[in-house]
């Protein structure tokens, strides 16, 4: 029996909550649950747990696209059922990890993955840079100032051997999300790639009255830079919005409130690139990341200039930082002004805040670094 | 369907990381409107913008929360993504699965969706991209009678909870993140399902300060495992990292030459707290000076381990910049146990007197860390009935506007101009 439209009540069954998760674990996974001593990552991607009974976990992590399809889940089981006897596992950033339960049997699963061409990339383990976390951009989000898969897809090609290697100072989390929503909360990455609009919004009288409650449209602007007005439309005076422009911060939460108020836009929209933030508690607070560079254009479908300004920032924080260190600590260290010049970063005034509690990003003291800023 | 001509997403399909464009390819060989979705994705690569229409509500009878609404705004163009609609499934603890049970939800996604989906969203959830309204109750039917299975949250409710993957594979979680997050997950079905929250509410599980599923960005409570006593040190195998038999970092390091290990170089002197020194070949940790920073046990997992009184530290209010800027979570409580045994009694009636505050005085749109925020940190610990501690602040205030009450002042406000008058001439 199936869903019955003429009885959608009859039989209906909710609130069931997630499955258990003790099902899902492999037997070495569910046995040795809270018994585990330390790890060693093996080789880049494949991590070695200890338990106090003896037993060993074997685990491949396989950095994966995110927006995979059912095709592509099903050859993962295959993998899975022929290697890990039916289990598997999701990362947080979307890595893939297959697990076994003795030494001899990574290689074959090695072998297994290497033998599927690019599709199972293995790595993303200690000082490297492992998968990006991401949001949906244009191939599902009704928001997006940029697309989400392509740049990542971009992004990693030029990082690949970042992915696959432990060569940095610490290990480097990137980052995007499609618009200010953040719903990849990019906000505490070492690396962001952000999503912006620079026009304000349209407002289309036409469908206004239809789509939209006023209020809740006005009160939607975190600066008030909507106003109630009014407009003619076919003759007839109906009740509207606008915008003060010299206030719109470009933030897209009056769109989110009101559809007759888009501000996408091919020319306004692009990215940004925050860095420096984090979110482990290790040596240092977790710490937000700060815009460096405000723009650079979608150029589709590779998106250069965004690769190259991240490429460029790896490569001057590889080169400089300690060991150990973190993207916003060795900026910390260093200062910022030279953190701009090694990274050959312009310094432009949008870096300088100018919203809420701005002051306590100024400097307040002598101490500064003369670096080539100064002229 | 048809099928479109895609020259800027071919170029997608170089390069060594695996590509989601070569991926769909595939899937429209089986299931055609895929090719629409390739058609319309390469149109907005065209024109830069999406051709995704604003939101519209669509669920499933009783429930509030678990689906996003899309459209294309290009219809008549790409039928196959006419609508476009998000589902969102509720995904076990820490993202293990079994291929069986894959199986049969790719089955399904098939039979009822277009087989495209997201592992995983990034607040936790399974996301299967794109279905038919008409799809909607047919799929919940089978998720929930054939695999026992549910959806997750949207929109103004709790949203989906998620945790690290904790005691089942790391050595430093502090607390059973899984089974509490699983069990808090059931507690609150009607939360997740029926949006009754000003705005979304999210909880997220961390079995140690390293914080790998970021709560404390992300999450409006944030439960992060710690420990009250003493780092267990392994002193035999503090020696084996000197003489460099052990790799420091559990060998996160080992793509780069740097150099012998040096324990007073990448411990003792990165402790940020300044605790630790050398005395007779042994390491020596002054504990009550370590803020538990996790630094020196993720150098040397083999040699050092969270103390064995364990529990979690909780913190409120983290979120994304809209609407009034980016918030990490503020410590609240520093230690509370956190046990199955008791049900979690003292983290539920946290939780619980946070709601119940926040959906009184918390505006429309307004996440709690923001409530917080307009209201003041004092007011907050107040109504939670909590003693003001100095773990709660990084410093105290610089500014000397103290709101004092009425209560607080001898005599209190009111007075006696004329009497004081008489005393002090205009
Ligand atoms: C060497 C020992 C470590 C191991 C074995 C380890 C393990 C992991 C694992 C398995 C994940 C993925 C979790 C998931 O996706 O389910 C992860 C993520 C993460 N870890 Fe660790 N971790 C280690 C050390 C650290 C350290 C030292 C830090 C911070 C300095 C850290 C911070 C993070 C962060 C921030 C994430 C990503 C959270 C996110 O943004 O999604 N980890 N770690
Ligand atoms: C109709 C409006 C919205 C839609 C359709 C929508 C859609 C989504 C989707 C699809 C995700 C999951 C993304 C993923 O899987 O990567 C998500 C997550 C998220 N959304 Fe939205 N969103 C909307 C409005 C908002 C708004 C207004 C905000 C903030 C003010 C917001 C903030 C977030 C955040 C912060 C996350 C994820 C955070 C996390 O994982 O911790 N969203 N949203
Ligand atoms: S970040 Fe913005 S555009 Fe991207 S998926 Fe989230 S709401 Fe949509
Ligand atoms: S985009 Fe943001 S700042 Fe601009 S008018 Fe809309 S809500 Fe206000
Ligand atoms: S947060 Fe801590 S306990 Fe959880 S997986 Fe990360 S390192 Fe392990
Ligand atoms: S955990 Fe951090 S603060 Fe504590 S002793 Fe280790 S390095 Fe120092």
């Amino acid at each position: 029996m199936g869903y019955n439209p003429d009885k959608p009540m009859e039989g209906r069954l909710t609130d069931l909550g997630p499955p258990h998760y003790e099902q899902f674990m492999p037997p070495v996974i569910k046995e040795n649950k809270g018994k585990w001593l330390w790890h060693e990552i093996v080789q880049p991607g494949v991590l070695m747990h200890k338990s106090e009974t003896g037993d060993e976990v074997y685990t491949v992590r396989v950095g994966s696209a995110r927006l995979v399809t059912c095709q592509f889940i099903r050859e993962v089981c295959d993998i899975a059922d022929k290697h890990c006897d039916g289990y598997l596992r999701f990362t947080t950033r979307n890595n893939l990890e297959f697990m076994v339960d003795s030494k001899d049997k990574v290689q074959p699963l090695l072998d297994e993955l290497a033998s599927r061409g690019n599709r199972f990339p293995v790595g993303g383990t200690g000082a490297g840079v492992t998968n990006i976390v991401h949001t949906q951009g244009w191939i599902h989000c009704h928001t997006p100032a940029t697309d989400a898969s392509g740049p990542v897809k971009a992004v990693m090609d030029e990082l690949f051997d970042y992915f696959t290697s432990m060569t940095l100072p610490a290990q480097v989390r990137i980052a995007l999300a499609c618009c200010l929503n953040m719903c990849g909360a990019v906000h505490a990455s070492d690396i962001a790639i952000l999503g912006i609009h620079r026009k304000p919004p349209m407002i289309d009288h036409n469908r206004i009255t239809g789509v939209c409650e006023l209020p809740l449209a006005i009160a939607s602007c975190p600066l008030g830079a909507v106003k109630p007005a009014k407009a003619e439309i076919d003759g007839k005076e109906i009740k509207t919005v606008k915008v003060t422009v010299e206030r719109c911060m470009f933030c897209g939460n009056c769109y989110t409130m009101c559809p007759a108020m888009p501000l996408a836009d091919p020319e306004g929209d692009g990215i940004a690139i925050l860095v420096g933030g984090k979110i482990s508690n290790r040596i240092s607070h977790p710490k937000f990341s700060k815009l460096v560079i405000p723009f650079l254009p979608n150029n589709t479908p590779r998106w250069p200039e965004v690769v190259e300004a991240i490429k460029k920032i790896l490569e001057a924080y590889a080169k400089d930082a300690k060991k150990y260190e973190r993207v916003g600590e060795w900026a910390e260290r260093i200062g910022w002004e030279s953190f701009f010049e090694k990274c050959d970063i312009p310094f432009t005034e949008k870096s300088i805040d100018d919203y809420r509690l701005a002051y306590d990003t100024w400097r307040t003291s002598t101490q500064f670094k003369f670096t080539s800023h100064i002229k | 369907m048809a099928k479109h001509e895609t020259p800027l997403l071919d170029q997608l399909e170089t390069g060594p990381w695996p590509s989601f464009v070569t991926d769909l390819k595939k899937q429209a060989e089986t299931k055609p409107e895929v090719y629409d979705i390739l058609g319309q994705l390469e149109l907005s690569y065209k024109d830069r913008i999406t051709h995704w229409k604003h939101g519209g509500i669509v669920g499933v009878f009783g429930y509030g929360g678990g689906i996003v609404g899309r459209y294309s705004d290009l219809p008549e163009k790409f039928p196959g993504v006419e609508h476009f609609h998000t589902i969102r499934v509720a995904q076990p603890a820490s993202k293990y699965y079994s291929t069986a049970n894959l199986r049969k939800l790719m089955d399904l996604w098939e039979k009822h969706g277009s087989a495209v989906t997201n592992f995983h969203g990034s607040t936790g959830d399974i996301i299967l991209l794109g279905t038919r309204t008409e799809n909607l109750e047919p799929f919940f039917w089978d998720l929930t009678h054939e695999m026992g299975q549910d959806l997750g949250g949207s929109g103004s409710n709790l949203r989906t909870p998620a945790c690290c993957l904790g005691q089942s594979r790391c050595e430093w979680a502090c607390y059973d993140t899984q089974e509490a997050c699983y069990q808090l997950t059931l507690k609150y079905q009607d939360e997740i399902h029926r949006p009754a929250f000003p705005y979304k509410f999210k909880f997220k599980f961390s079995g140690c300060p390293n914080d790998c599923v970021a709560a404390i960005a992300r999450s409006d409570i944030s439960v992060i495992g710690t420990w009250r006593d003493e780092i267990r040190i392994d002193q035999a195998a503090v020696k084996e990292y000197i003489a460099g038999n052990y790799p420091a970092n559990g060998g996160a390091h080992s793509g780069r030459d740097w150099g012998k290990f040096d324990i007073q170089k990448e411990v003792i002197d990165l402790c940020p707290t300044q605790c630790m020194w050398m005395e007779g070949g042994e390491l020596k940790i002054d504990d009550k000076e370590c803020t538990r920073c996790m630094h020196c046990i993720n150098v040397m997992p083999r040699a050092l381990r969270p103390g064995a009184d364990q529990g979690a530290s909780i913190l409120v209010g983290a979120k994304a910049p809209i609407l009034e800027g980016a918030q990490m979570s503020t410590l609240i409580i520093p230690f509370m146990k956190v046990s199955a045994d008791n049900e979690y009694e003292e983290l539920v009636e946290f939780i619980e007197k946070v709601w119940d505050w926040w959906m009184e005085v918390g505006k429309n749109r307004e996440r709690v860390g923001e409530t917080m925020q307009r209201v003041g940190l004092p007011t907050f610990i107040k109504v939670m009935e909590i003693e003001p501690i100095p773990q709660m602040i990084k410093e105290p205030r610089s500014n000397p506007y103290v709101f004092w009450s009425d209560e607080e002042v001898p005599g209190g406000f009111e007075r006696d101009i004329d009497e004081f008058r008489r005393r002090h001439a205009a």
